[in-house]
């Protein structure tokens, strides 16, 4: 390598430090114009908006709205909904992030020996990510009806007793993470199986000459670790979602039966659009990406530690 | 064909200096290569000749007319890159045409479909396929017309880059490294082919590469570059046997030129006269392989024991060693008897092939050798 | 592909009881598409009954389908999903295209900055903006259109983001001896980067149109005349609606909607399971 391979990229990584030709700068400006615009106009803008939003006591379609400092957050600590519905998003977040990750991660494993069928089994575990959530949902819902439903019908072979699935305060929560585990595994199973394809096939006939006695001390040696980086990522994206969960809730339960159900983008819906309390949903909003932040944060720290353990 | 005035060109990286005021006169129709080892900025020179990096202080002036201004494309010049750079989703037809589709049809005609159909564009199209067909012949590629890049050889890629170049008749060639892909005897074989290629379109061609046998065997002049800044512009000749700088003298020349650290005393019994030397005990002296013949160690003002023997077939190359760390290389005279290891010599060097420098390695002319 | 342990023996106890476990997961995966189809081609009184079959006694679909698409415009909400997805889809092509290529391979002013809003944009989840854009078209009188569907995802910063990964892949030195070649460079964008960045030109629109064409809660915030329902609202106004008792109908409806994108799945899996794959692991 000669130094023009070091020295282009360099180059360009300097961005702005001397002027260009007058013409250049205009045409890369010509190039972003549209998308800076855009990117100003409908999201940095309305992220300051919902923030400014969120300290103030507007209702859509009200002539007038003050300013009332922090109060529509100390609203919300002092309203049990509003925690129930923190609750409720963390307690669905971790039954599907466990059970989507666990799952495809079990799933691709078991893809990688599986030899002919393989391309088969990952179609059909892939079709509930393609496949209308809200339109599935219906569907779930009609297999979970108490008394025409497929789930009761089946279990009913096996002696459980028939249950009102969405309804019943207990088993509503879960049934919407099954749902979710359901829709998002496949998913799962993809990342890893393009993780598992990443590992070069010499580590395993290294791990096998270094005497690794099973398959399984194989998988702790060599598939696991390299893995790593791809199941940190699953887990957050998967989390990322599961905290946006909305579309099986509108849909099935409204947050119901007794706020079970309520979640953090459900609750800010019915405020915002439901109940016109534009500066709560607002609020609601601010909470919801610092929840995102945190996940994210959470993230790049762990990836920072990676890269500083090495 | 053009002449390309390079003026008092400095550039930084950050806070990097890359170049520090380059001047170089490129004349209309010359081959002039830039050479010097990796990092030295004369592929950044180049850049900024063509216009894709744009240089902090200085000009540049293509045929007499400053280009600061003027984009790459604008500036006619034509440039074949390291990575030949082929539009990948393009046929090697039409990655030669590209040039031209670019500079001769007008947007509308260059549209898809609907482009062909336009007045004047069946003429302008048949006119650009003529051009590729001569190109493409011309280098020995017709046949490959209709394939992607991605099929072909090294070899045939470079020729693909070449066409590119020459489709049109480019004020000037910029080169970037254009064979340093190619495997050994590739390379050889596309020197040649390079250098006549320059004979038949006259004209100006500046060539960058990190390998000065491919500088030495088809410039016209080469500048050597080191540390962003030229350390001497002439011939291959001049450069090689005439060096202003020991830098020069050591990358140029393949095997490496001879160097050893003299005292007055030793300096004085080779025929130098170090005492018009600044610094008399600091000298450097420097030799080619070929300017030195093995004789009797006996009364020798350097001898050595010959450590290791280098075949090449043609050549034998001598390996002494003598009280320098670095062994002295000798090329065998054909006509002396052949040394055995172990054996000691004494080394007879040519005075007038003799080159001085001091401590820096700036050289000194005027106590030795032809400027003597 | 690589494989985990030994090479496969075909017929081992592992291999059965993995294929046994695969199986039974699949046939669950599979159990509400295969039921939502079941259901969609039988009459009332084979539905609404304890005693369970898969395929029908008498066959219903003519009935129900039928019956779908008179209920409620079923084909003006597949049209308004086309149309929706489709312009959001070019939008946010020719306007992040472009950016991309200019964010990888071109100087200017500003350029940390825009990287910056595009990487804060990557954070937030539009869900989070909704009640701003919600005032802000409310305010322009833009709500309850076609407009109101699309413009909040006129931009993609995630498409801007993946295609400029992509253009960074892509050597220096093709820009430039496009430069040398004459071309501008919105021209480099089209003819030359585009064509070269197919695989993540398909990937991106596979993940646009997949998101978009199942988006439920944008739509649900933007439109409320069911002539601009998009598929996902089109049926669950539908269940709402008093047809939505009728099982067979409602599965009817509900097939209609998932098919296009399913069929294209099944169409171009490998396309898309990597597309996905792609946009997921950059």
């Amino acid at each position: 390598m000669t130094e023009m391979s070091v020295s282009a990229p360099a180059d360009r990584s300097i961005a702005g430090e001397r002027p260009r030709r007058p013409h250049e700068e205009r045409a890369a400006w010509g190039l972003v114009g549209p998308a800076a615009t855009l990117i100003g106009l409908i999201l940095v803008v309305p992220l300051i908006v919902v923030v400014a939003l969120s300290l103030t006591d507007y209702q859509l379609g009200a002539k007038a709205w003050r300013f009332v400092g922090f109060a529509n957050y100390a609203d919300l600590a002092g309203d049990p909904v509003f925690w129930r519905s923190i609750a409720n998003t963390a307690l669905y977040a971790v039954a599907v992030v466990a059970g989507s990750t666990g799952l495809g991660l079990a799933v691709a494993l078991a893809l990688q020996g599986s030899g002919a069928l393989a391309p088969v089994w990952r179609t059909i575990f892939f079709l509930p990510v393609m496949a209308s959530l809200v339109a599935m949902a219906i569907v779930w819902e009609f297999m979970l009806h108490p008394t025409f439903g497929l789930v009761n019908a089946v279990l009913g072979l096996v002696g459980v007793a028939p249950m009102n699935w969405l309804q019943n305060g207990a088993t509503a929560l879960p049934a919407l993470a099954v749902i979710g585990v359901w829709q998002q595994f496949g998913f799962a199973m993809v990342l890893f199986l393009a993780g598992l394809s990443g590992i070069p096939t010499s580590l395993y006939d290294a791990a096998e000459m270094d005497g690794a006695p099973s398959a399984w001390a194989r998988f702790r040696l060599v598939t696991w670790p390299l893995l790593a980086p791809v199941t940190l990522f699953v887990v957050v994206i998967s989390t990322i979602r599961s905290f946006q969960v909305f579309d099986t809730v509108h849909a099935l339960t409204k947050g119901g039966p007794n706020k079970v159900t309520e979640v953090l983008l459900y609750t800010m819906y019915a405020e915002g659009f439901e109940f016109f309390r534009t500066g709560r949903a607002a609020a609601i909003a601010v909470v919801f990406v610092a929840a995102m932040l945190v996940v994210t944060l959470t993230k790049v720290l762990l990836v920072e530690k990676r890269i500083h353990a090495r | 064909m053009a002449r390309i005035e390079i003026d008092g060109i400095e550039k930084r990286f950050g806070r990097t200096p890359v170049l520090r005021g380059i001047d170089l006169d490129v004349a209309a129709g010359e081959f002039l290569s830039l050479v010097g080892p990796s990092g030295c900025g004369k592929s950044t020179l180049l850049r900024i000749v063509a216009g894709l990096t744009r240089e902090d202080r200085g000009a540049i002036r293509l045929a007499g007319e400053d280009v600061d201004h003027l984009a790459a494309r604008d500036r006619d010049l034509a440039m074949v890159f390291q990575n030949y750079a082929l539009y990948p989703h393009l046929t090697v037809a039409e990655n030669i045409a590209v040039p031209l589709v670019m500079r001769r049809l007008t947007t509308a005609q260059r549209l898809p479909l609907v482009g062909r159909h336009l007045s004047g564009s069946r003429a302008a199209h048949a006119a650009i396929a003529a051009d590729v067909a001569r190109v493409a012949e011309t280098l020995g590629i017709a046949a490959l017309a209709n394939r992607r890049p991605g099929e072909l050889s090294g070899g045939q890629r470079q020729r693909i880059a070449l066409g590119r170049a020459m489709v049109r008749r480019p004020k000037a060639f910029l080169m970037d490294e254009p064979l340093s892909n190619l495997d050994a005897k590739l390379r050889v074989e596309m020197r040649s082919e390079i250098a006549s290629l320059h004979r038949r379109l006259e004209t100006t061609f500046v060539y960058v590469t990190h390998d000065q046998a491919e500088a030495m065997t088809m410039s016209d002049r080469i500048a050597v570059m080191m540390d962003g800044a030229v350390l001497q512009v002439g011939t291959p000749d001049a450069v090689y046997a005439d060096p202003d700088d020991l830098r020069v003298a050591e990358f140029v020349g393949s095997p490496k030129i001879n160097v050893i650290t003299a005292d007055a005393a030793l300096a004085a019994a080779l025929g130098v006269d170090a005492t018009r030397a600044p610094d008399p005990d600091g000298l450097r002296l420097a030799f080619r392989t070929e300017a030195v013949r093995l004789v009797d160690p006996t009364g020798a003002a350097l001898a050595g024991r010959v450590v290791h023997l280098e075949n090449f077939g043609s050549d034998l190359m001598v390996h002494l060693a003598v009280a320098a760390a670095v062994p002295i290389v000798v090329r065998r005279d054909p006509h002396d008897p052949r040394p055995r290891i172990g054996e000691t010599w004494g080394l007879s060097i040519r005075p007038d092939r003799l080159l001085v420098f001091d401590a820096a390695g700036r050289r000194l002319r005027s106590v030795v050798g032809r400027g003597a | 592909m690589t494989r985990i342990g030994l090479p496969a023996r075909r017929f081992s106890v592992g291999a059965i009881a993995r294929d046994a476990v695969l199986l039974a997961l699949a046939v669950v995966t599979l159990a509400p598409f295969v039921w939502m189809v079941s259901t969609s081609l039988k009459a009332p009184d084979e539905i609404l009954t304890t005693d369970l079959h898969l395929w029908p006694r008498r066959l219903a679909a003519s009935e129900n389908y039928a019956h779908a698409f008179a209920a409620v415009p079923l084909g003006r909400y597949l049209l308004n999903g086309v149309i929706v997805t489709a312009t959001i889809l070019a939008l946010q092509l020719a306007i992040a295209v472009p950016a991309a290529f200019a964010l990888a391979k071109s100087e200017f002013r500003g350029r940390r900055l825009l990287f910056g809003a595009v990487l804060l944009g990557l954070l937030v989840p539009y869900h989070a903006i909704a009640v701003p854009l919600f005032v802000g078209l409310h305010a322009l009188g833009l709500l309850d259109t076609y407009a109101a569907l699309v413009t909040p995802f006129a931009i993609s910063v995630f498409g801007i983001f993946l295609m400029r990964q992509f253009f960074l892949s892509l050597p220096d030195d093709l820009v430039d001896a496009a430069r040398m070649d004459g071309m501008s460079e919105l021209a480099i964008v089209w003819r030359v980067m585009v064509p070269a960045a197919g695989p993540a030109i398909s990937a991106f629109a596979i993940f646009s149109v997949v998101a978009h064409w199942n988006d439920y809660f944008w739509p649900l915030i933007a439109v409320s005349s069911d002539t601009l329902f998009t598929p996902p609202l089109g049926v669950v106004a539908f269940r709402n609606d008093d047809a939505g008792t009728n099982y067979g109908v409602l599965m009817a409806a509900a097939t209609v909607i998932v098919t296009p994108l399913v069929a294209a799945f099944l169409l171009a899996q490998r396309r898309f399971v990597e597309g996905i794959a792609f946009t997921g692991v950059k």
